[in-house]
């Protein structure tokens, strides 16, 4: 069966991330919202951590502390502190905190590498049934509130004028942003979520014309950054995930490059 | 029935108090003006109305199912997201590209479809926010400050255009906004706030009433007599308590008679 191929499970949980990832990715940089995405997925650390100390299974305790460290952020906005200023404080402590905890993991048998870097290859069809079924989740989370979303991200004042709570519209990309953080991190690992979200949404801009083109785009560019990271990886038996950050950071140069060359033309 | 309502409205900000026992109502069809010096509450008062803040004292009382057509102050389109203007006409309902095309005849901004909103100069950004607030179809239309940044021409066809509109859609307007001499005219009422309702009434009362005065100085007087046609009626704007000093009296005594 098709399935049994280690590659095509790879290459298929590759596609899934950069599905789920595109439009959310966009909805991030939009909003200026990258440190958020970097301190929740920082926070999936700890989550590993807490899933194999009480014997759950990873992507719930991911998605858990994902998400209650995306409402903290939530919460925690606009009051004292500057926004960056906080979500750095949050972001590097969630992640001093997670490696703290695993080292109190004796007697489990824990590749920290893997849950830091990714470890596509070893995506079995369990998993990847949670990828496509988180990816799922996410894009149908999106694309339901997406003019909402939009209109929030836009103003919040015309967002309340229309009758929409672009609170309530913070809340579902919060909780979309937790489950691509639980779906991804083996694929791509904690340190390198962000990347997903936000290069292949960043190389896109160039060339859209509208939020759609660029979210779809960003879609593109995610599926071939994993794929050529895949490729990559086999070719120079380089690690998995940082090689495909790597393509879409290669594509993100091409594409500014572009971007500059048509803009002085 | 009115639109909305506000009754005994007072919101604190920080410790501040922005407003103070404001009494609003607007009807079907009316334009009502907000005036005001800066920091005297009336981008609050609009963002009240919209809902985006929350009274601290007081009820807002919309009319059931009201749509608010708004207009912001200002609309800040960060660079990373693209949007052109036929996308933005769009949000927060879908509309046919031939509604699209209608409301940009409407506001005489046809042609500008495929152009990206950060490219647009002022003139045509407003009357594409306008377009985007005609197309939810409003029971009531927000302007704040919608001008700003016009010139003075272009602020006079901008409120031309809202007065056409009015009649042609019927819809009530409420804008706030510091140039009285072009505004006035065309409201049917006008408010003076200065964290309080200090007086309302028609045009002409409360340009001629001693609060407002106080607050604007009689610089704006000789604009004004542009539309004082009649003298002959009582000037019975019902006006309130008491006014700390007048923030910088405008005593430019430029008789802006010709138009």
């Amino acid at each position: 069966m098709l399935l049994d191929d280690f590659l095509v499970r790879a290459a298929l949980a590759g596609l899934g991330v950069a599905l789920a990832a595109a439009p959310l990715g966009c909805l991030v940089v939009w909003r200026r919202m990258a440190y958020f995405g970097d301190a929740t997925a920082h926070a999936a650390v700890l989550g590993v951590a807490l899933a194999l100390g009480f014997g759950l299974s990873v992507f719930t305790g991911v998605l858990v502390v994902a998400l209650a460290m995306a409402l903290t952020v939530s919460a925690l906005s606009g009051r004292g502190q500057a926004m960056d200023t906080m979500l750095g404080v949050l972001a590097h402590s969630a992640i001093a905190v997670g490696l703290v905890a695993v080292s109190f993991l004796h007697g489990v048998r824990l590749d920290l590498m893997a849950y830091l870097f990714g470890d596509i290859l070893a995506v079995g069809k369990a998993d990847l049934a949670v990828i496509w079924g988180g990816a799922a989740l996410v894009l149908v989370l999106v694309v339901w509130r997406w003019q909402a979303l939009l209109t929030a991200t836009l103003s919040p004042d015309l967002a309340y004028a229309s009758g929409l709570d672009p609170k309530r519209e913070q809340m579902v990309l919060t909780v979309a942003l937790a489950l691509v953080v639980a779906v991804a991190i083996k694929v791509v690992g904690a340190l390198l979520i962000a990347a997903m979200l936000i290069v292949p949404a960043a190389a896109a801009r160039p060339f859209a014309a509208t939020p759609e083109r660029m979210a779809v785009m960003a879609a593109v560019i995610g599926g071939v950054s994993a794929l050529g990271g895949l490729q990559m990886s086999l070719i120079f038996d380089t690690p998995t995930g940082p090689s495909i950050v790597c393509v879409a950071a290669a594509i993100f140069a091409l594409s500014s490059l572009a971007g500059a060359i048509r803009r002085t033309v | 029935m009115s639109l909305v309502s506000l009754k005994g409205v007072s919101i604190r900000m920080g410790g501040h108090l922005a407003l103070s026992k404001v009494d609003f109502a607007i009807d079907r069809g009316e334009i009502v003006t907000v005036v005001g010096p800066n920091g005297s509450g009336k981008s609050t008062l609009m963002r009240t109305i919209i809902g985006a803040i929350r009274p601290t004292e007081g009820t807002v009382t919309p009319a059931r199912g009201l749509r608010i057509g708004y207009v912001p102050q200002r609309l800040h389109i960060e660079p990373p997201l693209p949007m052109n203007v036929r996308r933005f006409l769009s949000l927060p309902r879908r509309v046919s590209d031939r509604e699209a095309q209608a409301a940009l005849e409407q506001v005489e901004a046809t042609g500008l479809d495929n152009r990206p909103m950060a490219g647009l100069s002022g003139g045509q950004f407003q009357r594409v926010l306008l377009a985007r607030a005609l197309l939810t179809r409003p029971d009531l239309l927000i302007l704040d400050e919608a001008t700003q940044g016009l010139d003075q021409q272009g602020s006079a066809a901008f409120y031309r255009l809202i007065e056409q509109l009015r009649q042609e859609l019927g819809c009530a307007v409420l804008m706030v906004s510091h140039e009285l001499h072009v505004v006035m005219a065309a409201s049917d009422r006008v408010i003076c706030l200065n964290g309080h309702v200090c007086c309302e009434g028609a045009p002409e009362h409360v340009a001629s009433a001693p609060q407002y005065r106080a607050l604007f100085g009689t610089g704006t007087g000789g604009a004004l007599a542009l539309y004082r046609h009649e003298h002959n009626h009582s000037h019975d704007a019902h006006c309130d308590h008491g006014h700390g000093p007048a923030p910088d009296p405008d005593h430019d005594h430029d008789h802006r008679e010709a138009s």
